[in-house]
């Protein structure tokens, strides 16, 4: 990936007119039903096939995989074209790009550490959108504790014959291929040495998948179960027992910037300018409700916080000002984002007045049911990836120093 | 909708340095004992320490070189008042830093001729504001009127912050219909016109002033009072602001202290959740002010305040002392008997909070001013 060097100013601020000139000219019509937030809200044959449509719409045009390598599909070009992409396309709120394991984890590892085999194989059906990729880390009982992996992975011949079940598999039911984690010893000194990284096709006889009804009725994830589910062994990643570096190095994708990412929007966040939007025509005792002094300190409020949670990010590159806990912000971002998110999506629902009683589906529903569902979909990000309560336990135990339970 | 552009914030290899010599600085010369032996004490600072701040130059930090200061703007001080905050450091600084602000945003050249080199040399002033118990008063009923050449004062100001060791006061007045600032000189005062308060936080002080029969020239009247008072108020909001939010790591320090040490049922307290998470929020709080206060230090100028400036400063205002008055509250809860007792630091902390909570605005003011300009 190439970086700013020998990009006129002139040259980027070209670019990206034609991006905003793309992006006017090809954001797809209103489909009639509500479009996913996050890649994890895709629960229907109709929103899927809706949205690889528009991934392959924003590849084809040469939007995204910008900067991946030119013979496996992307755009050999520097990392900035993308980044000033993205940002256009995420401040015009077109669909996200649905395909978020490959192209944000599996994609970025396999180019950094795949062969050159599996780049010929997997990276230009990430980017096309043809070839859905999932991720299989996560187990029923063990949450995001990875060192406890009990699926298992055992060596016949030119094969691995999977046995286990794998939880909160995103889009498992359509994926063709899972980054997959699983154990190929369970008598290593250390049981992260005992794990392997897997690249497994979906379609192995003994795979199957169970859609999971989420609180909202939709359906977005799975469980996975492998019941004597052979593959082939050169899906193996890297060597046997490296799998917990590769899994941390995958990590670091998802959690570090978006470095060897794709590209794409990702996620359509909320701010609080959409929450204003739907307080801006409401009435409550007979008066429109942006002038009642509590809705109007409590909207401040969160305001309030909003501001702060997006300072953070520019404050964290002073190290002066974060000298007395240097990993503060770091390790409180998610606590304080989704739950930010979290409080002000119900708040939102507060404001609908006797309409917030009306769900998708219903015409009369506040932005087709947006704020209904964004609120209770927002449980995934204060419980997936370490609840809430677990990051409180992590930032007082490693940034105030606070001992374990 | 939301006019909330910039986000920037930006930190000089200056301020830095500022920052890092008045951390040492403050917690050399204020640590617990220093803040306790001076709480009963009349001015509620030592005069050496204040003579040693003046003479690093920081009283003039932000005043122009001519006179007698670094050229600096006043986001420079951000990072000593929140020093100051984090030791409970208490001296004159913020009064005067006010007051020096008000001069040189409103002051003619022979007003700031003649007063911001005394500034700079330990000269201390203070804003004479309030009739009552209302920041957000915009009228006053202290009243200025022609006196043959000159002009009298008639009325009261309370809560005037380092009244008693002021050098001069700028009083907010009235003359006609039109608000006014006065600079009125201690030595102006009549005798018994200050009359010292009991506060609340005793590393303060403050008193009420009545101005009552002084006499003032009109060289005195501050050239553009009524322009630049909205602006010093917002100064005035930010300044406290970094302070609440030191003050609010200090209490969260003592906090971790005790929960870090203190065993009850055979365990650190610290490992039960119902204390360890409620501290965690204390430093996401603080974290906040902190973030706030820093980008407001990043956008102020010399200059007129902008919009984005107003907003960031009401904002780091209603956010720190929301901190504070959290940390205060629950350092004192989580301290059990202990906190209940004036020998636990925790006093200091919930004390402070409440002098804090109020000074230049509470949240609930700057969030309805918030509104307005965020809102509407």
């Amino acid at each position: 990936m190439t970086d700013q060097q020998g990009i006129e100013s002139g040259e980027l601020s070209d670019f990206r007119k034609g991006v905003v000139d793309w992006i006017k000219h090809n954001t797809p019509a209103d489909p009639g039903f509500l479009l996913p937030q996050t890649f994890m809200e895709v629960g229907s044959e109709q929103v899927l096939s809706f949205l690889r449509e528009w991934q392959h719409k924003v590849w084809s045009s040469g939007y995204l995989g910008m900067a991946w390598p030119k013979e496996y599909g992307g755009g050999g070009m520097p990392r900035i074209l993308q980044q000033i992409a993205d940002e256009e396309m995420k401040k015009a709120r077109v669909p996200i790009c649905f395909n978020v394991i490959g192209l944000g984890w599996a994609g970025p590892l396999i180019i950094d550490t795949g062969t050159d085999f599996e780049k010929e194989t997997y990276l230009k059906g990430i980017l096309s959108g043809e070839d859905i990729w999932c991720q299989g880390f996560s187990e029923p009982n063990h949450g995001s504790d990875l060192g406890s992996i009990q699926t298992r992975a055992e060596r016949d011949d030119n094969e691995y014959i999977i046995n286990g079940s794998k939880i909160w598999t995103t889009m498992g039911n359509y994926a063709k291929y899972m980054i997959l984690l699983a154990r190929t010893d369970s008598h290593a000194e250390r049981r992260y040495n005992g794990l392997s990284f897997f690249l497994a096709p979906m379609g192995a006889k003994g795979i199957t998948t169970s859609p999971i009804q989420k609180l909202t009725g939709d359906y977005g994830f799975t469980e996975t179960f492998f019941d004597n589910a052979r593959i082939p062994a050169s899906c193996l990643m890297g060597e046997e027992g490296h799998g917990w570096r590769i899994a941390m190095q995958t990590l670091q994708y998802e959690r570090g910037a978006e470095a060897g990412a794709a590209g794409g929007v990702a996620i359509l966040s909320t701010v609080m300018n959409d929450l204003l939007r739907i307080a801006k025509d409401v009435q409550r005792d007979g008066e429109p409700l942006m002038q009642d002094p509590v809705t109007r300190d409590n909207l401040v409020k969160f305001l309030i916080e909003e501001q702060a949670l997006y300072l953070a990010e520019n404050r964290v590159r002073i190290p002066a000002l974060c000298a007395d806990y240097p990993n503060s912000v770091a390790l409180s971002t998610k606590l304080r984002g989704t739950e930010f998110f979290r409080r002000m999506r119900q708040y939102a629902l507060t404001l609908q007045g006797a309409s917030s009683a009306l769900y998708v589906g219903d015409d009369d529903a506040v932005e087709g049911g947006f704020w209904q569902r964004a609120y209770m979909n927002n449980f995934s990000t204060t419980i997936g990836g370490g609840t809430s309560q677990i990051q409180a336990n992590i930032i007082g135990e490693h940034v105030l120093g606070l001992p374990k339970d | 909708m939301t006019r909330i552009a910039n986000l920037s914030i930006e930190f000089s290899d200056e301020q830095a340095m500022i920052l890092a010599s008045a951390k040492d600085f403050c917690r050399d010369k204020s640590d617990i004992n220093a803040v306790r032996a001076l709480l009963k004490s009349d001015t509620g600072f030592n005069s050496d320490v204040w003579n040693e701040m003046i003479s690093l130059g920081w009283a003039g930090l932000f005043l122009p070189e001519q006179h007698g200061g670094s050229e600096l703007n006043i986001g420079a001080t951000i990072p000593l008042v929140e020093s100051m905050g984090r030791h409970l450091l208490s001296t004159p600084f913020i009064s005067s830093t006010i007051a020096a602000q008000a001069i040189m945003r409103g002051g003619s050249e022979e007003q700031q001729a003649k007063w911001l080199p005394a500034i700079a040399e330990g000269a201390i002033g203070t804003m004479a504001l309030l009739d009552n118990e209302d920041w957000g008063a915009t009228d006053t009923s202290c009243l200025l009127s022609t006196k043959g050449n000159n002009f009298a004062l008639q009325g009261k100001k309370l809560l005037v912050n380092d009244a008693a060791v002021a050098d001069f006061f700028l009083v907010l007045t009235k003359y006609q219909d039109s608000i006014a600032l006065v600079i009125v000189e201690a030595t102006q005062l009549a005798k018994n016109a200050i009359s010292n308060r009991t506060l609340v936080d005793e590393t303060k002080r403050a008193a009420n002033v009545d101005f009552t029969g002084v006499t003032i020239e009109s060289a005195a009247i501050l050239a553009k009072g009524a322009e630049i008072l909205p602006d010093v108020r917002l100064i005035g909001a930010l300044l406290i602001a970094a302070e609440a939010t030191g003050c609010a790591a200090a209490a969260l320090d003592t906090v971790v202290d005790y929960l870090t040490t203190r065993k009850q049922f055979g365990r650190l307290i610290g490992s039960y959740q119902s204390l360890k998470h409620p501290t965690v929020e204390i430093l996401i709080q603080m974290d906040s002010a902190r973030t706030l206060i820093y980008h407001a230090a990043t956008l102020i100028g010399d200059g007129k305040l902008s919009e984005d400036t107003e907003i960031a400063c009401r904002m780091a205002k209603a956010q720190a002392a929301e901190a504070l008055s959290f940390a205060g509250d629950r350092a004192v809860q989580f301290h059990g008997g202990m906190g209940f007792t004036y020998d636990c630091d925790a006093m200091l902390y919930i004390r402070r909070a409440q002098w804090s909570q109020h000074q230049y605005g509470d949240p609930q003011h700057h969030r309805k001013l918030l509104a307005t300009l965020l809102l509407d």
